[in-house]
């Protein structure tokens, strides 16, 4: 086993569990397999026969549409056979433990689980226990990691500015409680992005945050100020415990993307949100909408990527 | 042993392939070699042929025993495949699997009406019932040959690895 639970020995990619730590030719190899797949999307036959005869596991402890549903095209895409399991309606309500589920489900000759999960580690967990031949996609780990979103944004970045060593990127909102904000300064860090700033009040930043090489900010006019990409985050209600903030009104006042903040950003800034969005809370209507907006291509994009990580994790047990 | 020059043999293919071009065939090169091979046959036969690239790294046969090639690129054909005469290029026929693949790869864009075989060099060694209806030159050396094209885009072609 490599020191890396992620890579095997030669240095591929064995599971996708976190960004951190991953190579940067990692990371690009995945963005240019992806490229290779967006092609794929645009056919007229959409599949190609890579996975097939391999059954993926949609494993999905926490409930998710966009994610589960990108994930199960991507793999269909990709011809393998896909299983989607409800699990709030499964065997763990009746007690049993995650291991277990996920041992029944390597009995019934599974070749990969897409996992998502409010436990921060829960695919970690898995990726130690399951047989060699069983690749592992982390699709969102409690306050943890979403390595597929932060490619995907990634990936759009790249589209969209053609890379990533002279751009000024602003992740904005609720970083606290986002496991996608923790995947993309990963990931702007490790594809070299000069300027990664988080711009949040103060209640909604992790303690910890300078520690991982982003720039602070507490007012949304300098934070976003001659941004080339602002990413927009969802303000995560169901997350919040306490009073963190005064109201969903007051926060979009203040900390809220609306036309007239976007103007402090550069003319040609593009605009992200990993959704589901908020509208009127973190966004304004106008601005999701509106020509600096990327927020649909992501999604498309979020497809091709998942057919590379995918197809990446499951030729590397061979 | 000498090789032949792959420049004179890509002259001899172009002329072999002209008398049977109809208008509005269109052409697909395999990447890397067939793609070389293909623009070089284009610009000897001359006229507006439209072209396209083929990469099969996602149909091969050989997935489950060495994974995703790292290095996939975009197959991009630039023109309706329906209905319409191919010829596939490559510059070396020898098992059949990359043409089988780039079959496959080609009927994932729509029904073309014919589809040919142009390759520089058959060594032989097939492995499936495969041919091609233009050949440069066929070389049964039981070696890996392989095409190469220097900045000034002169060809040469080199024997490599162990005898097979």
């Amino acid at each position: 086993m490599s020191a890396n639970l992620q890579l095997t020995e030669d240095g591929r990619l064995r599971h996708l569990l976190t960004l951190e730590g991953l190579p940067q030719r990692i990371l690009t190899q995945i963005l240019d397999t992806a490229e290779s797949f967006v092609s794929v999307g645009e056919r007229e036959v959409k599949k190609v026969p890579l996975l097939r005869g391999k059954a993926v596991f949609n494993l999905f402890f926490e409930n998710s549409t966009r994610t589960r549903t990108t994930f199960e095209i991507a793999a269909k895409r990709l011809s393998a056979d896909v299983i989607n399991l409800n699990i709030a309606t499964s065997a763990t309500n009746k007690g049993e433990t995650l291991l277990d589920t996920v041992a029944n489900l390597s009995a019934m000759q599974a070749d990969m689980f897409v996992v998502r999960h409010a436990s921060s580690g829960a695919p970690h967990l898995i990726a130690r226990h399951v047989a060699p031949h069983i690749s592992v996609v982390n699709a969102g780990d409690g306050r943890c990691a979403h390595p597929t979103q932060g490619l995907l944004d990634m990936y759009t970045i790249r589209h969209y500015k053609g890379g990533f060593h002279n751009l000024r990127v602003a992740i904005v909102g609720d970083v606290l409680h986002s496991r996608v904000a923790r995947s993309q300064i990963h990931a702007l860090t490790i594809l070299g992005c000069p300027e990664v700033r988080v711009v949040a009040p103060r209640t909604l930043l992790p303690r910890d945050v300078e520690s991982m090489g982003v720039h602070v900010h507490h007012k949304m006019a300098t934070g976003i100020k001659d941004a080339d990409v602002i990413i927009m985050l969802r303000l995560q209600n169901e997350r919040m415990q306490g009073a963190l903030l005064p109201s969903a009104g007051e926060y979009f006042k203040y900390w809220g993307l609306t036309e007239d903040k976007l103007k402090l950003a550069r003319p040609d800034a593009i605009v992200m949100h990993p959704g589901p969005m908020n509208r009127g809370v973190e966004i304004d209507s106008g601005v999701a909408d509106g020509k600096h907006s990327v927020i649909l291509p992501q999604v498309t994009f979020g497809i091709a990527v998942r057919m590379a990580v995918m197809s990446m994790v499951a030729g590397s047990n061979t | 042993m000498t090789l032949p020059d792959p420049n004179r043999l890509i002259d001899e293919l172009a002329e072999k392939i002209r008398p049977h071009f109809a208008p509005g065939t269109a052409m697909l090169g395999i990447h890397t070699g067939g793609v070389w091979v293909m623009d070089a046959l284009a610009e000897r036969l001359g006229g507006d042929i439209p072209r396209g690239e083929l990469d099969i790294a996602f149909y091969r046969d050989d997935f489950s025993r060495i994974g995703l090639h790292p290095e996939a690129k975009p197959s991009s054909i630039p023109f309706e495949v329906e209905g319409r005469d191919i010829l596939l290029v490559d510059d070396v026929l020898y098992t059949g699997r990359t043409i089988r693949a780039a079959m496959n790869l080609v009927f994932d864009y729509g029904r073309p009406a014919s589809l040919k075989l142009a390759v520089l060099v058959d060594r032989g060694g097939r492995e499936l019932p495969i041919c091609a209806q233009y050949v440069g030159a066929t070389l049964d050396l039981g070696r890996h040959i392989a095409l190469l094209r220097d900045d000034g885009g002169r060809f040469d072609l080199m024997l490599k690895g162990e005898t097979t």
